[in-house]
């Protein structure tokens, strides 16, 4: 064996020896993951999120800690690369040994990580509107469900005379299971089938099971698309359900304006578009469309008031490296991380103890939180109460809030629920 | 891409079988005997496991690139192939313990499905599985390749199909119509071959497995080296067309070449997908294939040890700093190659030599002292 073969074979050695070192910690704290992306594509929204938390449990520190212990954030990149999520939740729950993970954004990143958190009997919070149809006794889903978001919107809708529906969205598991719980509910609501634009998928006997319309991630050329909302919309009375994701939302709007399509002929509320989106896209474009979200910044309450201007003022001291100081706003993602961090100490408070299992008990007992969007309380089936409301964009990027739903139930499993 | 570079022999096999022999008596004994007596974690363990495919990855990437001058930009293609492959097994084993506790895969359930899909069905045995695990690969590198080398496509633009292969493949599994799993793929697996995933003892066998894969690729390619066969590999790298004019059907050998890299890629892919737990078409993005030749640059190209190091060391590396320095990692990672591209071209594997030529150069020479 050659001395460079041997080095090499020494520094692997080495190398993985130091892997696993780390540092002793005091005692009088309580480690709390937070397994957000902060590289790569998911970043931009990703980060917020870490921001608030940190903001948060700065806020709980101060005024002194969970139980009498300080948190301790132990902050991880998954870099929106999943199989990479896996192993940082490992990760947390294995060697860091977490209370409690706050983290996760897209559906993929909470799929591949569940099975982690499952195995290990650990706790993740999950902030992000998503597609229901998943229980686990490990997840606290403080995420709008679909019946928080999309069939309240479309509620709205058909209160204001809207009679056909075009359901459009990026394919994936989201806006996919949304729209085949959107497509049971408006034929329940005896909406005609034909008054649903986007097109249907069938099975082999040709009996539908399930519509919309589907770009990847990315698209850019909604030509034809925007072409046949507006064959769709002719006889007016229609709008668009858009569940589309991340940044083709830019092409979708610069052609909607193109087309002569506006939010008086043919309104569009989209599920993914909150304030802080708006940080990457055009606003001007969008004056008028609908958002739905358990929370605006333009809500005048003085908790929000007070969230609001205490997280600016934080970020303006802040001192972690990189962090974006200018432009910020709020959002409900941001919202409903802080909120789960408040309801995880309240849980706490609650069990008396750090302990999962006990803490999981003191949440399906309810457990309420004032937070900037209102009123949450915990519920047995791991999801939150919440209240709903429905915003008009406007060009500076925020909503103005048109309509509230008080304390509607998170319902995951709605497939199926709405047929007769 | 081939750069000039003179013949070589290479070193005499009592090296690589020293190498081997420890490395095997690392991997295969020390490590998991290790792990029972918990001095070193389950997590650690099973990160190690992952290091190993991707090491795999790094040595299919380095037949082509390092052996044959072919910089191929798709080898994530097959690699996500074979775990997919893999994974099929793996969703039919789930059973009725999804979300939905109905009996074909929770994802198949939100699309609409009530009956599993006719190309699903062979995939509930294992042999099947497996044998496509090699075969799927086999036959698209085998189609691709053919039509690539036939027409004499190289260099850049080589590198280029290869990319836009790997970038389509991503495209098509996207798609929740593929009946794939679409963006999210596959992932909560229960058993393989009715040993629960989540036991620590099947991870350890899964680690060892992959080892001895691993052992058994090194070897096999180590003799491969050593034949004629080697020899114009070799002859292709540093002068194709010379070689073609000495009589030999370059388009042939390299065929082979690339379809034995698909199988080795592959079977990486297939022993990663339980040990890391969900496989999705984001690994079939170009931006995981070139992650790869990153590996290879950094651990040396055209060696047998150094891409399997260059994998290792920076995915050790990315494990340690995404958890270190969030915010910051990315940051040290870009230095770190461009250190390596500067200053060690030959990856890490020189890095002996090269201090040892700089000990020689600095080193204090008592016989002339400087004068004063």
């Amino acid at each position: 064996m050659s001395p460079t073969r041997i080095t090499s074979l020494f520094s692997v050695g080495a190398l993985a020896l130091a892997s696993l070192v780390s540092p002793a910690r005091a005692e009088e704290t309580v480690k709390v993951g937070v397994l957000h992306s902060l590289s790569g594509t998911m970043a931009i929204s990703e980060t917020s999120l870490r921001d608030v938390l940190l903001f948060t449990f700065d806020e709980i520190n101060a005024k002194g800690g969970v139980l009498g212990k300080k948190i301790e954030p132990v902050v991880v990149d998954g870099a929106s690369n999943w199989p990479l999520f896996a192993e940082k939740a490992k990760q947390l729950l294995e060697q860091d040994k977490v209370a409690v993970t706050f983290g996760c954004w897209t559906s993929v990143s909470r799929k591949s990580v569940l099975p982690v958190y499952e195995k290990n009997n650990g706790l993740l919070f999950y902030p992000v509107q998503y597609e229901g149809e998943e229980e686990s006794k490990n997840v606290a889903y403080t995420a709008e469900a679909v019946n928080q978001q999309a069939t309240p919107a479309v509620d709205y809708l058909l209160a204001q005379g809207v009679k056909k529906f075009y359901l459009l969205g990026s394919d994936y598991v989201y806006p996919q299971t949304t729209n085949l719980v959107l497509l049971e509910y408006l034929l329940s609501k005896g909406v005609p089938i034909e008054n649903i634009g986007g097109g249907f998928r069938k099975d082999a006997s040709g009996k539908i099971i399930s519509a919309g319309k589907y770009t990847p991630f990315g698209h850019t050329d909604y030509q034809q698309i925007v072409a046949e909302i507006k064959q769709f919309s002719a006889g007016g009375g229609a709008a668009v359900v858009s569940t589309l994701n991340g940044d083709t939302n830019v092409p979708f709007f610069k052609e909607y304006a193109a087309s002569g399509l506006t939010a008086e002929s043919c309104p569009v509320v989209s599920f993914s578009i909150s304030e802080d989106e708006f940080r990457g896209l055009p606003a001007d474009k969008l004056v008028g469309q609908l958002g739905c979200w358990t929370y605006f910044q333009t809500i005048k309450s003085p908790a929000n008031k007070k969230f609001v201007t205490d997280f600016q003022a934080w970020l303006g001291k802040s001192t972690v490296p990189g962090i974006v100081k200018d432009g910020r706003v709020t959002c409900s993602p941001m919202v409903l991380s802080y909120d789960g961090v408040y309801l995880w100490k309240a849980c706490v408070e609650k069990a008396g103890s750090f302990d999962v299992d006990k803490v999981r008990e003191a949440w399906k007992s309810g457990v309420s939180f004032d937070g900037p969007g209102g009123k949450v309380t915990t519920q047995p089936n791991m999801h939150l109460t919440k209240n709903v409301f429905i915003g008009e964009t406007k060009a500076d990027g925020q909503f103005k809030i048109l309509k509230s739903f008080d304390n509607v139930y998170g319902e995951p499993w709605l497939k199926g629920k709405f047929t007769k | 891409m081939a750069s000039p570079e003179k013949y070589a022999p290479p070193p005499p096999p009592s090296d690589t079988v020293a190498a081997l022999l420890a490395f095997t008596v690392v991997a295969v004994l020390i490590m998991p005997t290790l792990d029972v007596f918990g001095v070193i974690d389950h997590f650690t363990l099973n990160l190690w496991g992952k290091y190993l495919c991707y090491a795999l990855l790094a040595l299919s990437v380095n037949l082509l690139w390092g052996g044959t001058g072919l910089l191929s930009l798709g080898q994530g293609l097959f690699f996500a192939l074979g775990g997919y492959m893999h994974g099929m097994y793996l969703m039919r084993m789930i059973g009725d313990q999804g979300q939905y506790h109905k009996p074909i895969p929770d994802f198949l359930v939100f699309l609409g499905w009530t009956e599993l899909p006719g190309f699903w069905k062979p995939f509930e045995h294992f042999s099947f599985a497996m044998l496509m695990v090699f075969l799927l690969p086999g036959i698209i590198a085998g189609v691709f390749g053919w039509l690539a080398f036939r027409s004499r496509i190289k260099g850049v633009y080589f590198s280029i199909l290869t990319q836009a292969l790997t970038y389509a493949g991503a495209l098509i599994f996207f798609r929740n119509n593929t009946l794939m799993g679409g963006n999210n793929g596959f992932t909560d697996f229960k058993t393989e071959l009715g040993f629960s995933l989540l036991e620590p003892a099947t991870q350890r066998g899964l680690f060892i497995a992959t080892a001895v894969v691993l052992i058994g690729v090194v070897i096999l390619l180590r003799w491969l080296e050593g034949t004629k066969f080697g020899l114009v590999q070799r002859a292709i790298r540093d002068g194709e067309n010379r070689t073609l004019f000495s009589g030999y059907a370059t388009p042939a050998f390299k065929l082979f070449l690339f379809v034995l890299a698909a199988l080795i890629a592959a079977i990486g892919g297939a022993l990663y997908v339980p040990q890391v737990g969900i496989i999705n078409p984001s690994d079939m993005t170009p931006e995981k294939s070139l992650e790869a030749i990153v590996w290879v640059a950094v651990g040396g190209r055209g060696t047998l040890l150094g891409p399997i190091l260059g994998a290792v060391f920076v995915n050790m590396l990315k494990s340690y700093a995404t958890r270190a320095i969030p915010d910051l990692w990315l940051i040290l990672l870009g230095g770190l190659f461009l250190l390596v591209v500067l200053f060690l071209p030959g990856g890490l594997v020189s890095l002996p030599e090269k201090l040892r030529g700089l000990w020689q150069r600095f080193r204090p020479a008592p016989t002339s002292a400087p004068a004063a």
